[in-house]
């Protein structure tokens, strides 16, 4: 599984960053960055909760 | 076809529909208590959403439900724009500023032209930056906190805390001088109360917006590290849409804040086993969400919201404080339980105007009752909870005062 951002879509609201701080992060710009695209297992939890927590839907998960 | 036919039988429309038969008031009183009106759970067994008739005579969709209020929130058919014939009010002369009396008042604007101005100011609301904030937030709390103990051992918290703190910590972020506090706050008053006439309103934003943009030019002789500086220096804006930015930042800081805080102190006082807790702020922001019906939008074009067929035009109020206690997203929705998961809870909306200071509002909530509790153990409410006053009149709900002694 990896970790998809739409940066354009970001609005910046930073719910990722605290769900799950190990995966995600902002810029300068306070923009979403991956900072790891293939989280290990544990940590999918968190990304799946971050789909439905991000209010403008910006982040997938690929099954590549 | 048959699917297809059997959704748009589905689709409610309200001439004749059993669910708007009842025509209700809005908004709702909730006399002597302090959460959400127990008739949203009514309004939620509907099916569909509530028609419903406002103090100024118009008729909004009121929307309950919790994928209905998220739906809302994110349809590009639906627009945060009183450019918009139909927009609601939910007070006697309307709310919301107009952008075009107001530039810069960009909740209030749709996609592009919202982006500008939340892009600018994203950066200052990051997570990391509000890490940074917190021992500011901290010597203010630390202030506030050393005036109560040497003042005595009674106060009225709202007075000298909970409306105190997210104040002094919006001004000192935009760069308002401290001593100007009483300016703001009376005329903050007047325009989050429904009563307000149209005179009041008016007055009081071109009082704001007057000595906003005086401060603005001194910011522009003098830069600071203050938003104001920041967003002169971006570029990204003119002087009077910082001049209406810099107004909204103050508004949208300061009232919901306050009464979230005061409101999670009677809770607190009441059920001192979640003292301490750190997920306890979580849930009173759920829990009462005060910022019920700030939310509000306006149809752009046909949209069928939970069944329900919306028509261009019409106005619409996604109620966060009715969602947060659908009990089809929140188990006991009625209970506090900061047990429970509630990160999904939409008090600070859902889309693209979800809001900005919800990481401050976190890190404000979270020093002030770690600090309040621990310096002040014997903390207690003075009067009965029925006593309290609550601000029936508010466009966001909260307390009046909140006598407390220790
Ligand atoms: C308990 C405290 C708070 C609550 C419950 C709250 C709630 C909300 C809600 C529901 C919205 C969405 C409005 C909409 O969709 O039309 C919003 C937007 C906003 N809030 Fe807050 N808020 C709080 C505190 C703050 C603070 C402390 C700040 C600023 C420093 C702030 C700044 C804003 C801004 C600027 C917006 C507009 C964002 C945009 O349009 O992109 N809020 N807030
Ligand atoms: S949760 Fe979504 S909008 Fe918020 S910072 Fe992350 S990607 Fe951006």
């Amino acid at each position: 599984m990896r970790v998809v951002a739409n940066p354009r879509g970001c609005i910046g609201a930073g719910q990722c960053v605290i769900t799950a701080p190990a995966v995600f992060d902002q810029d300068e710009d306070g923009i979403v960055v991956v900072v790891d695209e293939r989280p290990a297992e544990a940590q999918l939890e968190d990304v799946r909760a971050v789909l439905d927590l991000c209010p403008s839907q910006s982040i997938s998960l690929a099954g590549d | 076809m048959a699917a297809g036919e059997t959704r748009v039988r589905g689709i409610h429309h309200r001439e004749g529909m059993s669910n708007t038969a009842q025509l209700v008031d809005f908004p709702l009183r909730r006399p002597g208590q302090p959460y959400p009106p127990k008739q949203y759970a009514d309004f939620r067994s509907r099916e569909g959403l509530v028609w419903s008739h406002m103090p100024t005579g118009a008729k909004v969709w009121l929307v309950t439900k919790y994928d209905d209020v998220r739906a809302v929130l994110t349809d590009p058919r639906i627009s945060s724009s009183p450019r918009h014939e139909g927009f609601p009010s939910v007070g006697r002369t309307g709310g919301v500023p107009n952008p075009d009396q107001v530039p810069g008042w960009f909740v209030a604007l749709d996609p592009p032209d919202h982006d500008r101005f939340r892009k600018a100011l994203i950066p200052e609301f990051t997570v990391r930056r509000i890490r940074e904030m917190r021992p500011s937030i901290q010597e203010v709390v630390d202030h506030r906190v050393d005036g109560l103990l040497a003042a005595g051992s009674e106060a009225d918290l709202v007075h000298d805390f909970t409306a105190a703190v997210p104040s002094l910590v919006i001004s000192a972020l935009l760069g308002v001088p401290h001593v100007d506090r009483d300016f703001f706050e009376a005329r903050i008053r007047l325009l989050v109360t429904m009563s307000s006439t149209h005179d009041q309103r008016d007055q009081a934003t071109r009082e704001i917006l007057r000595y906003l943009s005086r401060l603005i030019l001194v910011k522009q002789k003098r830069p600071g590290d203050d938003l104001i500086s920041v967003m002169l220096a971006s570029g990204a804006m003119s002087l009077q849409e910082i001049s209406g930015a810099s107004m909204l930042l103050l508004i949208a800081g300061q009232e919901t804040t306050a009464n979230n805080m005061a409101l999670g102190m009677v809770t607190l006082l009441l059920n001192p086993q979640w003292i301490g807790d750190e997920r306890a702020v979580e849930e009173l922001l759920r829990y009462y969400s005060v910022a019920d019906m700030v939310a509000l939008r306006v149809a752009t074009d046909d949209v069928e919201i939970g069944g329900q067929l919306i028509r261009k035009g019409e106005g619409i109020v996604p109620l966060v404080a009715a969602a947060n206690h659908d009990s089809s997203t929140f188990e006991r929705a009625d209970e506090f339980d900061p047990g429970r998961s509630a990160r999904h809870h939409v008090a600070f909306g859902y889309g693209v105007h979800q809001c900005l200071g919800q990481h401050l509002v976190r890190a404000e909530l979270d020093i002030a009752y770690r600090t309040i509790f621990e310096r002040i153990p014997k903390l207690e409410l003075a009067v009965p909870v029925e006593e309290l006053a609550f601000k029936y009149d508010g466009v966001v709900f909260g307390l009046d005062s909140l006598p407390v002694r220790w």
